[in-house]
């Protein structure tokens, strides 16, 4: 019978582009807990450090991200040195000359969302650049920026 | 299967495993392991083991605290899993590709740890100042900047 059969693989087919479209929105959903679980876990080490603490602040991580700090590596004197001036585009690094996807959220949704890797860049990116880790307070206003961008 | 399917089979076969081994001058084994590939590649281009030998890989994985300046510090776990695959995949073990031709340049009790200094690599980059100046360089380890498919093992002229 051909009618109830061509309904069922439209129904089917619906199921299927309906499973497809949700797929990458429940993907960007749980990459944004995920980012959030982040940014927790810095606020609560901010906190230790600093009792006065009053939460991060996107305007001080652009700051971060843009002053030429020159405490670390020569090649690398500020954060866009590797990411350029537009965290929208390309980077590339300044000293392999490797190229850098796009450090801003809404171009990459899955950027600062395993904690392992955000970690370890910190620690070698803040030592590059500012010659120093980087405090939790730094590192919260920083993602807090790119969430935005 | 028929003759004729077999011996078709046998024939592409062989083709597949000659291939690499026509273009040795110009083909080394890729990385094969997804967190090599991972964490070496995060930086830079994750370099094919064939190129040094296992001793090397050793001394690279012993000073990772002061990786050519920078500190490269990785979990140990994630450590050890890298140091098995380039060891095993080094070039004095597998001896293939241009391995061969790298591994020749090595002297029985040398721990090179710059690729670019063998001179196998020098008899090929013997360049004028100015392509090592091109933006899309930066150094000499940058081997994706002119050799596209560097990554896949493959490293022809151009
Ligand atoms: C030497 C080049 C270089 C400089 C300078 C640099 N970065 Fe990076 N950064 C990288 C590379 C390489 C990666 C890893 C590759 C990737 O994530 O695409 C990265 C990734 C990161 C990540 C992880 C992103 C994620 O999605 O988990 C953070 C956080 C970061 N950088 C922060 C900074 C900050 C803050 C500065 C300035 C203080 C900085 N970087 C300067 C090269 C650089």
């Amino acid at each position: 019978m051909p009618v109830p059969s061509a309904r069922l693989s439209t129904l089917s087919l619906a199921a299927g582009l309906g499973l497809a479209i949700l797929a990458p929105i429940s993907a960007h959903a749980d990459a944004a807990a995920e980012r959030r679980a982040i940014l927790d876990a810095l606020a609560e080490e901010a906190r230790a450090a600093d009792p006065a603490f009053s939460g991060f602040s996107a305007a001080a991580g652009e700051t971060l991200f843009r002053t030429a700090w020159a405490g670390g590596d020569e090649r690398t004197p500020s954060c866009t040195a590797c990411h350029t001036e537009d965290p929208t585009a390309m980077g590339r690094n300044a000293k392999t000359g490797r190229p850098i996807e796009p450090v801003a959220v809404s171009v990459n949704p899955d950027r600062f969302t395993d904690p392992d890797e955000v970690a370890k860049q910190f620690r070698r990116d803040c030592k590059a650049v500012l010659g120093r880790a980087c405090t939790a307070q730094e590192k919260g206003d920083y993602i807090t920026f790119m969430a935005e961008q | 299967m028929t003759r004729h399917a077999v011996s078709l089979a046998l024939a592409l076969s062989a083709l597949v495993t000659a291939g690499p081994a026509l273009a040795d001058d110009d083909w080394i084994p890729p990385v094969t392991d997804a967190l090599t590939m991972a964490e070496c590649g995060d930086c830079h281009m994750a370099f094919q083991p064939g190129f040094l030998p296992a001793r090397s890989w050793e001394a690279m994985m012993d000073g990772l605290a002061d990786h050519f300046g920078d500190d490269a510090t990785i979990a140990a776990d994630k450590a050890d899993h890298i140091r098995a695959y380039l060891t095993a995949n080094a070039g004095d073990r597998i001896r293939a590709g241009m391995a061969r031709e790298y591994m020749r340049w090595v002297r029985a009790d040398g721990v090179p740890l710059r690729i670019t200094e063998n001179p196998a690599f020098l008899d090929e980059h013997d360049f004028r100042p100015s392509v090592w100046e091109r933006p899309e360089v930066v150094t000499k380890s940058n081997c994706p900047a002119c050799h596209t498919a560097a990554e896949r093992g493959y490293y022809e002229d151009d």
